[in-house]
């Protein structure tokens, strides 16, 4: 007995520890790297002490009065109960103190505001549980997902630095350019947000917003979404690399060429085992947080995919889904977010996984085919 | 005096019904006070259970006691019982008790609507609380439930919810109703308006909040019940609809909302520290107009929670002015209540612990909220944790100490026994300590960067998470011991006299403790 506890003990410790060791005290916000967050937090930083000093003020007026004015004490009460002249002060002073902090505040919204002019444009869109950016000016585009493992959000594994806030492909953007940010969303209302650029906008379906930021230091950057959209909002970090121009634009390159090898894979002859690996990838990043890793799903939210007809039997039916979603569910199009190669290998895996053992495959060449004829 | 005495003695053959009729069928005020108050506090325990569910699950980083999708379920209940449930019944019950005898009336003017609005609330209730059970599992959208999540992609059992809703607005309405006639029709001879105790005021003003907002949250989740059985589109933008639309409307009701939530404590303290003061409460006048225009103030500042939603810089500007001018009457109520304190002859009973707390605590909280007011400073303040730690800061030691400072200044007079005072004192400073120790480190949470309902968090936000989880613990677990003291309060204890407290003043103390059934038979006269 004894030394199961003396195990579960050691197994709990060496298991928060790390979470212990890595965590810290951090009392108030940070000023960023960009101006619009050095302007918000100076404003922060004034209209807190505005109120420290306005609450020494009254705290200690009525800290005073709790101390020297107690029955116990022998006070006796006075019996004045109104004074125009206090109560015209007391209205007009607080009132020339929120004109005083408007006028910075004002200036710095002005600011925010000012989307004009920008050297690079990218449109971010919100998806359940992921973001994905598109270079405008350059025709390339990705997803972001979260990269932290389920063994380690489970505590089957010690938690890493950054738990919760990496991503499998961060933002790039180079540093001392003005970047317009074009904010949506494909599903419900998310919001993009990174706290070190002040940058905070919700991405709504239907809507474009504009939002802006010019980072001067190089770094890696990390924030969250800040509007609750469903099961995973805890679940889809934002990280975006600052780098200087000529090592973005050498990314930008490798970005297109990868584009360019991506529309080959349709091209490519594949086996069933070749699929069924991709498959098996695509599956974590883009199905595994709903329909779950072993395919049980939640039902009823999230059917399950194992022995379910439309995956075993119903070919079409299974394509149809996948490609063009269920409307009115979450089972989100995955046509326009994936590519041909994606969308066979995660249908051949769904087919062949989980004791789905139908053998059948699609191709990347069934899927654009597919998609055309529609 | 002497007709009082008359009308307690000529009571007897008048009384209550006898067993469980008594509580079905009653029109009276208190025996309906009664209702709204224990059922206020069960919601109270039922949205707090939730709450510690929520605080078990964020006391580690990793995902240990509950799902996400459960864990979504819970934030949302927990909001949605602690507002409807637990503090808006709490002063309905609170309203039902005091304002006929306050104002020297026998009953509420309109007892079998009363007796309605409240057997209304169980019946929502249970509806919303079965939804836990239903396949998919309960509204999981937040509290707020903004569209689309809460319509396209939302759990089957929305529906109950939007229905649950509208039976509270209703039942809601019909109390604001209720409290209104009785008010301007019921008031003893001799009452004007500026003589009325600022707990009737303040009543007043919220029950026309009531009327004018809560058929616009009607109108919402009508909105929504479209939008998810019959087809139409409002909210969904594929169809043509504004998912911003939803946050315009909601937040047109849900703004004067928060003011129904803490007018009524405001009145209830304006009593209480003038009474232990033993000094009249300074600028009755300005308190009245504070009341009113922050009545009037809260319907054009909306559109501060949504400032990252992308309105225009002209409307962002105005709705920023517009509420950091609410600091200013807000700031009038404060120095008001401390110029009472000032040169009083202070004593600290438990229901004046509760009204410094309310006071010092509900001012952190308003400071907070001045600079969430800020908008640019709100893009890194939005929906984070300091949100959070903003208003529970307004609602716990507003609202709920407001409720307790009232449940002890007026429970001599309920029951006719005195509470047991050491008993309540270490109710305070346990629930004091246990509330400031859950709620301070979600300012520190926020600004390092915490969203808000998320089931799990980074690593750099372990230590306050702990620390708040235990002082949520020990809150919760303090509010037992304050079943326990009215419980006894109940059963026994030392008579009440007819005033209990020395500097207390108002019409409901010249009537014995405790009153009788029908409170003023005879209007008293008022001078």
């Amino acid at each position: 007995m004894g030394v199961h506890a003396m195990r579960a003990g050691v197994l709990a410790g060496g298991l928060l520890l790390p979470a212990w060791s890595m965590a810290d005290w951090t009392l108030n916000m940070t000023p960023g790297v960009t101006g619009t967050s050095n302007e918000i937090f100076s404003l922060h930083m004034t209209i807190l002490w505005i109120c420290v000093a306005i609450g020494v003020v009254v705290f200690g007026v009525m800290f005073w009065s709790i101390l020297a004015h107690r029955k116990s004490e022998g006070h006796k009460p006075a019996h004045f109960h109104e004074n125009t002249a206090v109560e015209v002060a007391w209205t007009i002073i607080p009132f020339v103190i929120l004109v005083i902090m408007a006028i910075p505040a004002t200036a710095t919204l002005v600011d925010m505001y000012d989307t004009e002019e920008s050297d690079i444009d990218i449109k971010i869109t919100g998806y359940q549980w992921k973001w994905r950016y598109d270079y405008i000016n350059d025709d390339f585009g990705f997803f972001s997902n979260m990269a932290t493992s389920q063994d380690e959000i489970y505590n089957r594994a010690a938690k890493s630095e950054h738990y919760l806030l990496e991503v499998d492909n961060p933002l790039v953007i180079p540093v001392g350019k003005k970047v317009r940010f074009l904010v949506t969303a494909n599903d419900v209302i998310h919001s993009w947000w990174v706290p070190a650029f002040g940058v905070k906008k919700d991405a709504i379906p239907g809507f474009i917003n504009e939002t802006w930021t010019r980072v001067d230091e190089p770094g890696i950057y990390r924030g969250q979404c800040t509007e609750l959209c469903g099961r995973d909002h805890g679940f889809m970090p934002v990280v975006v690399k600052a780098v200087p121009q000529a090592e973005y634009d050498a990314w930008v390159q490798g970005q297109l060429a990868a584009a360019e090898l991506e529309r080959q894979l349709t091209e490519k002859e594949w086996t069933l085992e070749e699929l069924i690996e991709r498959g098996e990838r695509v599956y974590a990043t883009a199905c595994a947080a709903c329909h779950q890793a072993n395919g049980a799903g939640i039902p009823p939210t999230f059917p399950a995919l194992k022995g379910s007809p439309v995956v075993i039997e119903d070919l079409p039916a299974h394509l149809d889904i996948v490609v063009n979603g269920v409307s009115g569910t979450a089972m989100q199009a995955f046509g326009p977010q994936l590519s041909e190669a994606d969308l066979a290998a995660v249908i051949t895996y769904e087919r062949n996984a989980w004791g789905n053992n139908t053998g059948e495959m699609v191709t990347p060449k069934q899927v654009f085919d597919y998609k055309n004829q529609q | 005096m002497s007709a009082v005495i008359d009308t307690h003695a000529g009571e007897h053959h008048h009384g209550p019904a006898k067993g469980i009729t008594r509580w079905l069928f009653t029109t009276n005020h208190k025996d309906i006070g009664t209702m709204y108050l224990v059922f206020s506090f069960a919601m109270f325990l039922f949205g707090g259970s939730m709450a510690m569910v929520i605080r078990a699950e964020l006391f580690q980083p990793g995902l240990q006691i509950v799902d996400p999708e459960f864990f979504n379920q819970m934030t949302t209940m927990h909001g949605l019982i602690m507002v409807f449930g637990a503090v808006m019944p709490a002063f309905v019950g609170l309203a039902n008790w005091m304002l006929p005898m306050m104002v020297g009336a026998p009953d509420m003017a309109l007892p079998r609507m009363n007796n309605w609005s409240f057997w209304l609330l169980p019946c929502a209730f249970l509806i919303l609380a079965s939804t836990l059970f239903m396949s998919g599992g309960a509204p999981n959208f937040g509290w707020t439930f903004y569209a689309p999540l809460s319509t396209t992609y939302g759990p089957p059992s929305t529906t109950f919810f939007i229905f649950a809703v509208h039976i509270m607005g209703i039942s809601s309405i019909m109390g604001a109703i209720n409290v209104i006639a009785t008010i301007l029709n019921l008031r003893a001879p001799g009452m004007t308006l500026m003589k009325m105790p600022l707990f009737v005021w303040t009543w007043l003003i919220t029950a026309f909040l009531l009327i004018a907002v809560m058929p616009v949250l009607a109108g919402v989740v009508t909105m929504m019940l479209m939008d998810i059985n019959f087809g139409t589109s409002f909210f969904d933008a594929s169809g043509g609809g504004d998912p911003v639309l939803f946050q315009h409307v909601f937040w047109f009701f849900g703004h004067p909302e928060v003011y129904i939530m803490i007018l009524p404590a405001f009145g209830a303290v304006s009593h209480i520290i003038p009474a232990f003061s033993r000094k009249p409460l300074f600028g009755y006048a300005s308190m009245v107009y504070a009341v009113g225009a922050i009545a009037l103030l809260s319907f054009v500042v909306w559109a501060h929670h949504m400032f990252t939603v992308g309105i225009p810089i002209a409307g962002q500007l105005f709705f920023m002015y517009a509420t950091m001018l609410i600091a200013v009457p807000t700031g009038v109520k404060v120095f008001n209540w401390v110029a009472t304190m000032f040169r009083g002859a202070l004593t600290f009973e438990a229901p004046m612990l509760f009204a410094v707390a309310f006071v010092i605590l509900f001012t952190i909280g308003g400071f907070s909220g001045l600079m969430l007011a800020i908008a640019p400073a709100d893009f890194q303040y939005h929906d984070t944790y300091f949100v959070v730690a903003h208003f529970h800061y307004v609602l716990v030691p507003g609202a709920i100490f407001g409720i307790f400072a009232s449940a002890y200044f007026w429970l001599p007079k309920w029951t006719g026994h005195m509470y047991d005072e050491a008993l309540a004192k270490t109710h305070f400073w346990l629930s004091f300590i246990g509330m400031n120790l859950a709620f301070f480190p979600m300012h520190f949470l926020g600004l390092a960067g915490m969203p808000r309902r998320i089931p799990d968090y980074a690593l750099q936000f372990a230590d306050f998470n702990m620390v708040s989880s235990i002082g949520a613990f020990m809150f919760g677990a303090t509010q037992l011991l304050f079943l326990l003291i009215v419980v006894k309060c109940i059963r026994g204890g030392e008579q009440a006299p007819a005033k209990p407290w020395e500097g207390a003043e108002g019409l409901e103390w010249t009537l014995p403790s405790p009153p009788p059934y029908h409170s003023f038979q005879t209007p008293p006269e008022v001078k």
